[in-house]
């Protein structure tokens, strides 16, 4: 139970905020959130940034522990998140350095690394969404090819992507999760059609993606044909490990927003809403303290994080659902306004317990795979 | 940064865990109900254990072990229900006679005014003067009430009974799971439905989230961080003891199941210390 950093760990820190101390004034302003182009070029530009410093394949670090370091401090200091290079940073790239061979490493990794290329994930279909592995796009072999048809639903960022992570079946006869197979799609082949779905809030944030026959180098697959499932699976349990460090620390810094609110515009004395608030504060402070468990334990196994990323994920995605509902009881009338701040973030937050696996699905993990408890619905 | 528990601390866990399900297993438990006395023999045992001296210095005659550790050993003493004024006692050692040896049962008035065990104990800290009994809703925590002056809550006070919290979090989590794996009706057993599985999870999460946030609050001390800790550890103990009886189904509602004594037990630890209000008071206090 030692919750203090090495020596090495604080100097890497120290360095850290030194240089986004010199960095973040010279970033150009942030690109509108309706302005695609404008956000893959911010994203990528930043992601460069880092790349130059040395700061590029963090998210990749050995060392769990640095990772932790580096979004507590970017968030803290209000630098970017992954943006466009989410699928890139932390779907595809990781599953490409965990399961591809040495060629496609070398074809995929780097221009991840520099900003240069932007991946989307097409996983979801319109009737494989929680039942992921009842996916049906097809892909035949056919010479030096798959021919891939189907249809994609919820792949964000497709709209400016260069790669999408396909996950496709490869044997209609075979158990379900034993006919799939991982595909990396060149966005620009022939036959691909990007249809940006709006969401709730207003701004396309992710899209449908038709196939039409499109034609994918079977050297474009990752992992053996038909082990797809499990290649995936390494990547779905990488979200879930260190992915949310950044929006704990964001949500602790809004606590602390929302107590500085309340406080002036009155509202403080109302003993129900301090009483809410702290509880809030213990759920947040106590996340932190899980993820700092989970990347202890990531760290002494050298692994990718495991199961226990579903205890954070339930606890986290509902908490902050409960800040902004809080948040609009601070802000009154205004919780109306889209104007105001943290309004547009509460419509966002209504995806948390849905997307990345919805909560029902996170309580059968835990309840099958931590706790034992036969399968079965 | 290594959160996770030693090895000289998951030892330490084990032990704690062998000695009391030795010592104090289940026939021992509904003895101890059916006789409402405190086992002045297990206290002596446990004083010859360590248990009181944990944190005492060893150039004292303690085992000179921390906080963390204390925590460990107070969330096994709450998973196996154990009796007594264990975390006043604990307090005492070092100070009073024989509370150390667990020759002396030590009690305290707390701040909200109960003073568990005081007719079974020997020294009650605290200003106990007028003390009335109740009939206490815990059959094994004999309560007395204490009004005016009362002392503030002792952060490690709170800490230690939070820790006790987390024990009955996980108690009633693993006795749930247990059930809901045994127990068969319509042809299966009722943990395959997703209704009880569901259950099974958020009770899971609590405690985790409780556990985490206690070990961590035992690490730095941090007052802030030990009332917020005292908040979840309360609501993990007494929502995973009302879903640990509703798994339990008809069973869960009688005398004999288990599960009834350690929701008492949690609500007597959630009122008597830093109750919900008021660490949320002391959490939003901070922001």
């Amino acid at each position: 139970m030692d919750l203090s950093y090495t020596g090495e760990e604080e100097e890497f820190r120290a360095r850290l905020r030194e240089w986004l101390a010199a960095e973040l004034p010279g970033l150009p302003p942030r690109p509108d959130p309706l302005d695609w182009p404008g956000r893959r070029a911010y994203d990528c530009g930043w992601q460069r940034r880092l790349h130059d410093a040395g700061y590029g394949h963090v998210h990749w670090d050995a060392s769990p522990t640095r990772r932790l370091i580096f979004l507590e401090e970017t968030e803290r200091a209000g630098a970017p998140y992954v943006g466009a290079n989410f699928v890139g940073l932390l779907h595809a790239g990781p599953t490409i350095a965990a399961e591809g061979t040495e060629e496609q490493r070398a074809r995929w990794l780097g221009p991840v690394l520099r900003g240069d290329e932007v991946w989307c994930q097409g996983f979801s279909e319109p009737d494989a969404g929680s039942d992921l592995a009842g996916l049906r796009t097809r892909a035949v072999r056919d010479g030096d090819a798959y021919v891939v048809t189907g249809q994609k639903i919820w792949t964000s960022h497709a709209e400016v992507a260069d790669w999408c992570e396909l996950l496709v079946r490869t044997d209609p006869e075979a158990p379900r999760h034993r006919g799939i197979s991982w595909l990396a799609l060149p966005m620009d082949a022939p036959g691909v059609t990007v249809r940006p779905l709006r969401t709730l809030a207003g701004s396309a944030e992710f899209a449908e993606l038709f196939l039409d026959e499109v034609r994918v180098p079977v050297g474009n697959r990752v992992g053996e044909e038909n082990d797809g499932w499990r290649v995936t699976m390494v990547t779905l349990s990488f979200e879930r490990g260190t992915a949310f460090v950044g929006e704990v620390v964001a949500c602790r810094r809004l606590l602390g927003e929302l107590a500085r609110a309340a406080r002036e515009n009155g509202r403080w004395d109302d003993p129900a809403l301090r009483r809410r608030l702290g509880g809030l504060a213990a759920g947040f402070q106590a996340l932190w303290r899980l993820i700092q468990r989970n990347v202890s334990e990531a760290q002494a196994t050298g692994g990718v994080p495991g199961v226990g990323g579903s205890v954070f994920k339930l606890h986290y995605s509902h908490a902050r659902q409960e800040l902004y509902d809080a948040a609009a009881e601070v802000l009154g009338p205004d919780a109306l306004d889209l104007g105001r701040e943290w309004n547009l973030d509460r419509l966002s937050s209504l995806s948390y317990t849905i997307a990345a696996g919805t909560s029902q699905i996170q309580r059968n993990i835990v309840a099958e795979r931590i706790l034992g408890l036969p399968k079965g619905r | 940064m290594d959160f996770r528990l030693s090895q000289d601390q998951t030892d330490l866990v084990r032990g704690v865990r062998e000695l009391l399900a030795g010592r104090f297993g289940r026939d021992a438990l509904r003895a101890s109900v059916d006789s409402g006395a405190l086992d002045r023999g297990l206290w002596k045992e446990l004083g010859d254990a360590g248990f009181f001296a944990l944190r005492l210095p060893e150039a004292d005659g303690g085992v000179g072990l921390g906080l963390p550790e204390a925590v460990l050993v107070l969330e096994e003493a709450g998973r196996a229900l154990l009796p007594g004024p264990l975390v006043a006692t604990q307090r005492a050692a070092g100070t009073v006679p024989g509370a150390a040896e667990g020759l002396a049962v030590v009690t305290e008035v707390s701040s909200e005014g109960l003073i568990p065990w005081r007719d079974a104990a020997d020294v009650v800290l605290g200003p106990a003067e007028g003390a009335v009994p109740m009939r206490s809703v815990d059959p094994l925590t004999p309560l007395h009430r204490v009004s005016g002056t009362l002392p503030a809550a002792r952060p490690e006070t709170v800490l230690l009974t939070a820790a006790e919290q987390v024990g009955t979090a996980a108690w009633c989590t693993d006795a749930a799971v247990a059930h809901a794996r045994r127990r068969e009706q319509f042809g299966r057993p009722i943990g395959a439905f997703q209704a009880v599985k569901h259950l099974c999870a958020g009770m899971l999460v609590r405690t985790e989230l409780a556990r985490a946030a206690v070990h961590a609050a035992a690490v730095t001390g941090d007052a802030a961080e030990i009332a917020g800790a005292k908040l979840l550890a309360d609501d993990a103990a007494v929502a995973n003891a009302r879903d640990c009886l509703q798994v339990h189904g008809g069973m869960g509602f009688t005398w004999e199941a288990d599960v009834h004594l350690h929701l008492k037990r949690a609500w007597v630890r959630a009122a008597l210390v830093l109750p919900g209000a008021r660490a949320a008071e002391e959490v939003a206090a901070a922001l």
